[in-house]
């Protein structure tokens, strides 16, 4: 059926775009970390479908079993994990930084204190 | 005789998963939160452990089971005591059994 | 029935995301991201894909969801609301990338087809030469440790980058004038603490057992350092941060990463030394396919205490900033 070729594919974009949206619509600081991280996530499904092979099995060498998923993309994504894991660490940080300089993890509140006039 | 164990596991799978629609519900419908961490504690002692126990029968006499039983083992563990780490997380942020918002909540909201 | 499940996935795990986008309360919102990685961990095994089942459970769903408990612990735990913003803008972006990109899906491969591109190039070369070449049944750890070795080298440097990161703005063993770690009530938490001492030993020693058997079931270096450091979390969340620090001093802990990072690049310097290119692992050995099993060896250790000693340092850092401060109950600010 044409229209369940590509759902993977599809429900896969429709997930990074509600991460996005999180991403882009929200004010709240850690809030706009967990929508990266749920674009990331969404990003790996869609690399993973990619290299589904429908009769395959898990790229594990065994007796019986001829016909393997592709196991490229899997390190690709592991890598890709691990990275996105030290990025959500860095600006989980950055976060508390602003947290003490400015009292607040709001970005129009920070934005406002930052537009006030007063000593630099 | 591998009759009798293929209907065993199915039928303990299937217990399994009711067992996990109960606890759902129960997590649902229940009216307060003591009560409702009791329904998804349901889940961790009953639906995972008898899923488990029916793989454990299809997988016959392997490493796969003995490291399924380890699971069990460790599920056994592990669940109870986060059920009560959350009840004992819940009294002490001051939330009383028998009443739906613990007191500060009311007072403010 | 795969498409059944799989579909199912996909509709729980899209339900988590618009939870997370609605839910005011930080802390449901960051249950709801531990909940999002299971289920993102479950696609994937579904998808075949063990490894990074395993890497997206234990990193997403356990690592990612600390750091942001430890941080929501020093910030707001509710958003603010957000009422008089404007939506117009972000939704019509939205649509539109999200429209263009599912146009540009249709011309990919349909899910799973054996005739698809991405299955006929470079990765049969992968799979028919890996019991060869290297010997050890698990294909992925062989690419992600001999074939596309320098690529786990970058990623362990990131690992590394983000730690060094963490410390210049948040600071090593700086705790706030003034503040001292309130002890914990030792009788109050007595079931905690027994099952805590049981579980750390079968946590650390899971850790080790998916590290050394990397190679013949899903698991290796970033699995095991993930797990290695869960353990120890565990540890400090029960008894103290402080009785914590005392099982691993942070003057060690420090160091370890850079240690981590040493061992594998080391590796490729012995490789050099030995007469071979960097990381060319055949002249560590006679045989090749132990030569090859040495080097992933090497190589996953210096990945394993890498990243254990990274997601254990950024955790202690952040829960030391923290002891100063307390949630704020009430909305994000001022």
């Amino acid at each position: 059926m044409s229209l369940f070729a590509h759902y993977n594919y599809h429900l896969a974009i429709i997930l990074a775009m509600i991460g996005f949206y999180t991403m882009i619509s929200r004010s709240n600081l850690v809030k706009k970390v967990i929508g990266l991280n749920v674009f990331q996530v969404s990003v790996f499904i869609l690399f993973i479908s990619i290299g589904v092979h429908e009769d395959g099995t898990v790229p594990i060498l065994r007796e019986g079993y001829e016909i393997y998923s592709n196991p490229l993309p899997h390190v690709l994504i592991l890598t890709a994990i691990v990275v996105g894991i030290a990025v959500t660490a860095v600006a989980l940080a950055l976060v508390v930084r602003i947290r003490e300089e400015y009292g607040t993890v709001e970005e129009d509140q920070v934005q406002a204190q930052d537009e006030e006039p007063g000593p630099t | 005789m591998a009759l009798a164990l293929d209907l065993l596991s199915w039928a303990l799978i299937l217990v399994g998963g009711a067992f996990g629609v109960i606890g759902g519900i129960g997590l649902l419908r229940l009216p307060d939160f003591f009560t409702r961490i009791h329904a998804g504690s349901v889940t961790d002692s009953m639906c995972a452990p008898c899923i488990i126990a029916g793989l454990m029968l299809q997988s016959g006499l392997t490493l796969v089971t003995v490291k399924l039983a380890f699971l069990i083992l460790f599920l056994l563990l592990t669940s109870p005591t986060a059920t009560h780490a959350l009840a004992k997380a819940a009294l002490h942020g001051g939330l009383v059994p028998g009443k739906e918002h613990s007191p500060a909540e009311e007072h403010r909201g | 029935m795969d498409t059944l499940v799989d579909i199912l996935l996909l509709a729980f795990i899209a339900i988590c995301a618009i939870a997370i986008l609605r839910l005011r309360d930080l802390f449901a919102v960051t249950m709801m991201f531990g909940l999002f990685s299971f289920i993102a961990a479950g696609l994937f095994a579904t998808m075949h894909a063990l490894d990074v089942a395993f890497t997206e459970a234990a990193v997403g769903a356990g690592i990612a969801t600390i750091l942001i408990l430890v941080t929501l612990g020093q910030t707001a735990r509710r958003e603010k609301s957000q009422a008089g913003r404007n939506v117009l803008l972000p939704l019509l972006v939205v649509w539109v990338t999200g429209a263009v990109l599912i146009y540009g899906t249709a011309d990919l491969p349909v899910f799973g087809d054996p005739q698809a591109p991405a299955h006929l190039h470079v990765a049969p070369y992968y799979i028919e030469n890996t019991r060869e070449h290297i010997g050890i049944p698990n294909m992925v750890a062989a690419v992600l440790a001999s074939y596309r070795a320098y690529d786990t080298l970058g990623e362990v440097v990131v690992v590394f980058a983000a730690v060094l990161g963490v410390i210049a703005l948040l600071g090593l063993r700086r705790r706030p004038a003034g503040v001292e770690a309130r002890p914990r009530d030792l009788e109050e938490h007595q079931v905690l603490k027994v099952v805590a001492k049981m579980i750390v030993p079968v946590i650390l020693l899971f850790a080790l057992y998916v590290q050394f058997h990397g190679e013949y079931s899903p698991g290796g270096g970033f699995q095991a350092g993930v797990i290695f450091a869960a353990a120890i979390i565990l540890y400090a969340l029960v008894f103290g941060l402080d009785t914590a620090r005392q099982v691993i001093p942070p003057r060690i802990l420090g160091w370890l990463p850079a240690v981590g990072v040493l061992i594998f690049g080391c590796t490729g310097v012995l490789t050099q030394l030995l007469g071979g290119n960097y990381l060319d692992y055949y002249v560590l050995a006679e045989n090749p396919q132990t030569a090859q099993q040495l080097g992933i060896l090497m190589i996953e250790i210096g990945v394993g205490v890498t990243v254990a000693s990274v997601m254990l340092l950024i955790y202690f850092i952040f829960a030391e900033r923290a002891l100063g401060t307390r949630t704020d109950d009430g909305e994000a600010g001022r």
